[in-house]
């Protein structure tokens, strides 16, 4: 009985957090306004970052929270400040053929949605699932999968040295 | 039915437990080369030249160590090799190891590559004195000696892999040195590519072999299915089904192919000579285009099973082979450049070492990857000391050189020397190992390809008789007769002059060289010229056959036996020293008395007498190869070895002797008759009625030729006995040289000119065709291509769901 | 809780993301949509993971938040690049690779 409730109950969560989500990210490619667009982005990632633990995944979701709002956002940011004099509403955000974007998107979704249906159809998630623990997840990455995490290493390096030359004036 | 495992502990030693530090240190050198060497008095020279003089200590350790050790082991024992393995990374659940495989063959070669590595690096400091990139050369070459290395010790696929691929590269960057030219750079992209066509075979290969291997490896012998030791075993087990392993064998061969300069693959090795001579000498002939041959030898039970060696008819191996000597000795035919010559007669010496491989001959075959290294080397560091010295870098025979056995003794005596041994002439080196390919060719069955050899012996010995004619015979022209034809020479040559200019001063030496006239090369060049020549000599007596069992060293020490051990007594050894111990069993043929088994191991012939030494008897007993053994494992398949007879080794040495002799008379013919002929122009326009007296040559039929030719100019008389000059005395006595001329020009024109360079611009006309018509797609938005790029993603997904539902 | 609950939740973000790449003109907006893409994949990483009890869909999902704040970081020197030198940062005035 119990643990129907929780269930109950995460499934309310669920739905209240999917469609803030879905809204903000509709928001996020439809304002006219930049910084509102980045704000709308902040409200779905922390959509995802509070479906992150009630996929019982804390770790991740803390990490989401820290790097995507706390770092990517700002820099979203930075970059409008540094890119636009002007922080408002403007008109000429939207491509020329903008249109196209909702076939594809629509041709997708049914494609996709039709091969979860049949997929996955009405399969339910383990209701005792563990939560992963952070020394789990570490044993994870510095044991099998220590050469994508070196790799991994490298890239981000590459990309601050990249970013620098790039940005920098001379 | 298992006799009772004799447990011996074989010696070991220090070298022998630490080979992996032979390719580390040439790597570690490269390093310092890289960050300090420009620094350095020498300019990172010394970095080299140490590092590799430190390898060469180390491997003559490990190979001294290793002779101990068979020395020490049961005659006939299976010697097992010295494994090491470290867990180098591991990705979700496989773990990749590194370490090192140690046995016979390792240790020759690595004795080989450190040798004239060593030896090539010494070379460079003179040859490349004053050159622009003078330590990214050293750097390069270090570089290259760390790969192949660490190809030759790798314990496992992906570490064969590293060294070969880091080879590759080297030989980029070394081809390209003299990148300015167009040419050499053309020239390293060509190299580049060609191989690379043929490692997409080696990462097939091994990929196929891994999935195939690994379950039955990891459970018989607990190492993975990348282990050269498993893999080994695992091909003679029983376990491997026919397809997959062909396949593998197949895939590897093609990497091989690419590697090593075979038969659709080989035009890359010839333009590969656009590098500095050294690098022909050290990557090109001797070191890294054995890397192939090298591999089918390593991974030996997998090609004897996979292709069916001497299963009765010819195989992939032996046919790719034989095809390569004939096409490629006949390539030389029409070579005017020096080293082009020598690139071709490599090329043949490969398809040697192929054939041999193809056909069971695998200890010649291996020995003759030794006794080719030191004489090819050989031949390479004196056609550059000739082009360094005397010729103002010219490589061109018929229009720089001539006569210089007068001027460069040194270079001439170990260029004869070496020529002898490639031909395989009696006491020379390569007599004991190309005359052994083609006699145990012939004596597993392959009778074809044993005439092959042959044919290719009598070519062999033609074109080096025609080469060294041109080079060291005859009246000296162009630049080695001292002409200081600048302008013309800086502008015909100037890919061989360019790296002149690279250095401030080295120009004016090199103007200097060229008004002084030819002269001998500076020690730093004679000296590994010498001591390469001295081997050339002599080292064909490691296993001298014909001399008996005591000559034969070489066979004894690297040729792995064929006894079937126990899969826990193949000593794997993981960390720790004088582990490592044998199992040796008698063979589970139950028909075999033990006593009989022991005394007539491969190890040890027991016959004596030349005749009479026929290891056959004892070897047939050992089931490995031809059938699955009960119990234990298999790390080498049972090989036949043929009995020396004078009788076949006379037969071959009068073939080498008439291909001597009718090329010697061909280019007394052909290029006598041509200056000749030149002082006759010369002598109608000058005196035209008198005069001709004063043609004293010492050859009587040029002058009676001569003679005829300008008193009769009436046409019928003259072209009469030019038409008997050309088509009776050259046709007929030469028929052979111009026969094989024109079938090589023809060769060249048409398979290797239209087919081979063909079927590379076809694809590149078609990829021209599709580029142009999908350009207009090409619209440069971004967006637009996101939106065909989600567009397709949308139906292709749709078409599979409606397709699948 | 259903499995695909969340699949369709990401299959949701996938596409407007994917619309907004399309459509929209400002360099930094596509950056954004492109975070969209990334989020709901790791949304589908994670649901996975839970469904089959194993943890290696929680550490690709680490990598690839790691791998998004490179590419924001790299894709805003971009845009500031392209800022400085035409004042702008409109994609379709960037057409110079037009084959």
């Amino acid at each position: 009985m119990f643990a129907s409730e929780v269930l109950v109950a995460q499934n309310i969560g669920f739905a209240i957090l999917a469609t803030i989500m879905v809204i903000g990210a509709l928001r996020v490619v439809t304002t006219s306004n930049v910084v509102h667009a980045a704000l709308w982005l902040v409200v779905v990632l922390a959509g995802a970052a509070a479906q992150y633990i009630l996929l019982a995944a804390e770790f991740v979701a803390i990490t989401q929270v820290l790097v995507y709002i706390g770092a990517v956002m700002v820099l979203f940011l930075f970059g409008t400040m540094l890119t636009r004099a002007r922080i408002g509403a403007e008109s000429d955000l939207n491509n020329k053929n903008w249109f196209f974007g909702i076939p594809v998107a629509l041709a997708l979704f049914v494609a996709m949605a039709i091969a979860l249906d049949s997929g996955f159809g009405s399969q339910k998630m383990p209701a005792d699932a563990a939560v992963a623990t952070t020394q789990e997840i570490s044993d994870q990455i510095f044991g099998p999968y220590l050469l994508p995490f070196w790799a991994l290493s490298f890239v981000l390096l590459a990309a601050v040295v990249g970013a620098i030359v790039l940005a920098r004036r001379d | 039915m298992f006799a009772e495992a004799t447990e011996v502990a074989l010696k070991s030693g220090w070298f022998l437990e630490h080979a992996w530090v032979v390719p580390v240190i040439p790597a570690l050198s490269f390093f310092l080369i890289i960050f300090f060497g420009k620094r350095m008095p020498k300019k990172g020279s010394e970095f080299g030249v140490a590092s590799m003089l430190g390898s060469l200590v180390f491997a003559g350790g490990a190979a001294y160590q290793w002779i101990q050790r068979v020395n020490g082991a049961p005659e006939g024992a299976f010697v097992s090799p010295v494994v090491k393995t470290w867990t180098w990374w591991q990705n979700s659940g496989i773990s990749f190891g590194i370490g090192q495989h140690v046995d016979g063959l390792t240790v020759a070669i690595l004795l080989v590559v450190a040798f004239i590595s060593t030896l090539v690096q010494i070379y460079s400091l003179e040859y490349l004195r004053g050159d622009r990139r003078y330590t990214h050369f050293f750097a390069s070459l270090t570089l290259f000696s760390a790969g192949m290395l660490n190809m030759v010790v790798a314990e496992n696929m992906i570490q064969l892999i590293l060294g070969w691929e880091i080879m590759g590269l080297c030989s980029f960057l070394l081809i390209g040195h003299w990148w300015e030219e167009g040419a050499n750079s053309r020239a390293a992209l060509k190299a580049f590519f060609t191989t690379r066509t043929g490692d997409i075979g080696l990462l097939t290969g091994t990929a196929i072999l891994f999935f195939s291997a690994n379950e039955w490896t990891t459970k018989t012998l607990g190492v993975s299915g990348f282990s050269i030791r498993g893999l080994s075993s695992w091909a003679l087990s029983g376990d491997p089904g026919h397809a997959a392993i062909t396949m593998g064998a197949i895939a590897l061969f093609i990497a091989a192919i690419g590697k090593s300069g075979q038969f659709p693959l080989h035009t890359w090795l010839p333009d590969a000579m656009a590098g500095p001579t050294p690098v022909s000498s050290l990557l090109h002939s001797s070191t890294m285009v054995v890397a192939g041959v090298f591999l089918v030898a390593r991974l030996y039970p997998v090609f004897f099973k996979g292709m069916d060696i001497l299963g009765g008819s010819a195989n992939f191996i032996v046919v790719i082979g034989g095809i390569t000597i004939v096409i490629a000795a006949l390539l030389a035919f029409v070579q005017t450049d020096i080293k082009k010559v020598l690139a071709y007669s490599t090329v043949s010496q490969l398809g040697y070492m192929m054939m041999g491989l193809g056909a069971g001959a695998w200890l010649p075959a291996v020995f003759h990857i030794f006794t080719h290294a030191f004489f090819k080397a050989c031949l390479f560091l004196g056609a550059g000391s000739i082009s360094h010295s005397s010729s103002h870098h010219s490589f061109e025979m018929k229009k720089d050189m001539g006569g210089l056995r007068k001027f460069m003794p040194i270079t001439f005596g170990t260029w004869i020397i070496s020529t002898l041994a490639l031909c395989g002439v009696f006491p020379f080196s390569g007599f004991f190992s190309k005359d052994e390919i083609i006699d145990n060719v012939g004596h597993n069955g392959y009778n074809v390809f044993m005439y092959v050899g042959l044919a290719g012996a009598f070519l062999t010995a033609a074109y080096m008789t025609r080469a060294t004619y041109l080079t060291f015979f005859g009246q000296p022209r162009g630049a080695s007769a001292g002409e200081h034809h600048e302008e013309e020479s800086h502008d015909s040559h100037a890919a061989h002059d360019d790296h002149a200019d690279h250095g401030h001063d080295a120009h004016d030496s090199h103007d200097a060289h060229a008004s002084q006239g030819p002269h001998e090369s500076g020690w730093l060049i004679t000296v590994p010229l010498i001591i390469l020549a001295t081997l050339a000599l002599s080292s064909g007596f490691l296993n001298a056959l014909p001399f008996g069992e005591k000559f034969e060293n070489f066979k004894k020490w690297v040729e792995p036996s064929a006894e079937v051990v126990n899969p826990t007594g193949i000593a794997y050894v993981v960390g720790g020293v004088g582990e490592a111990r044998i199992a040796s069993e008698t063979p589970t043929d139950s028909t075999v008395e033990e006593g009989e088994a022991h005394s007539e191991t491969p190890m040890a012939p027991t016959a004596s007498g030349e005749d009479t030494y026929s290891s056959e008897s004892g070897h047939s007993k050992s089931p490995c190869g031809t059938e699955t053994p009960e119990q234990g494992v298999c790390a080498a398949p049972q090989l036949n070895h043929a009995p020396f007879k004078w009788s076949k080794a006379g037969m071959s040495m009068l073939i080498v002797l008439a291909g001597f002799l009718l090329s010697l008379f061909v280019c007394i013919q052909l290029y006598e008759k041509k200056n000749k002929k030149f002082v006759g122009l010369t002598e109608r326009n000058k005196v035209l009625g008198f005069g001709y007296k004063l043609l004293v040559n010492k050859y009587y039929l040029d002058v009676l030729y001569e003679k005829i030719i300008v008193r009769s100019i009436a046409h019928p008389i003259s072209a009469a006995v030019y038409w008997f000059n050309q088509k009776v005395l050259d046709g007929v006595i030469n028929g052979a040289g111009t026969t094989a001329k024109g079938i090589a020009g023809w060769v060249y024109r048409n398979i290797d000119q239209r087919v081979v360079d063909g079927a590379v611009n076809g694809t590149g006309s078609v990829a021209q065709g599709a580029g142009s018509a999908l350009r207009p797609v090409q619209s440069g938005k971004v967006n637009q291509y996101g939106a065909l790029l989600f567009g397709a993603a949308a139906i292709g997904a749709l078409v599979l769901v409606i397709v699948n539902t | 809780m259903f499995v695909n609950q969340f699949l369709i939740l990401a299959a949701v973000l996938f596409c407007i993301g994917v619309y907004g790449v399309i459509a929209r003109k400002n360099a930094v907006l596509v950056l954004m949509s492109i975070e969209l893409i990334l989020n709901s994949v790791n949304i589908n990483l994670l649901a996975f993971s839970m469904r089959n009890g194993s943890l290696d869909g929680h550490t690709f999902a680490l990598y690839i938040i790691a791998i998004a704040a490179a590419e924001v970081g790299v894709g805003l020197a971009m845009v500031l690049l392209m800022y400085r030198n035409r004042r702008s940062i409109d994609l379709d005035e960037l057409s110079e690779m037009k084959g």
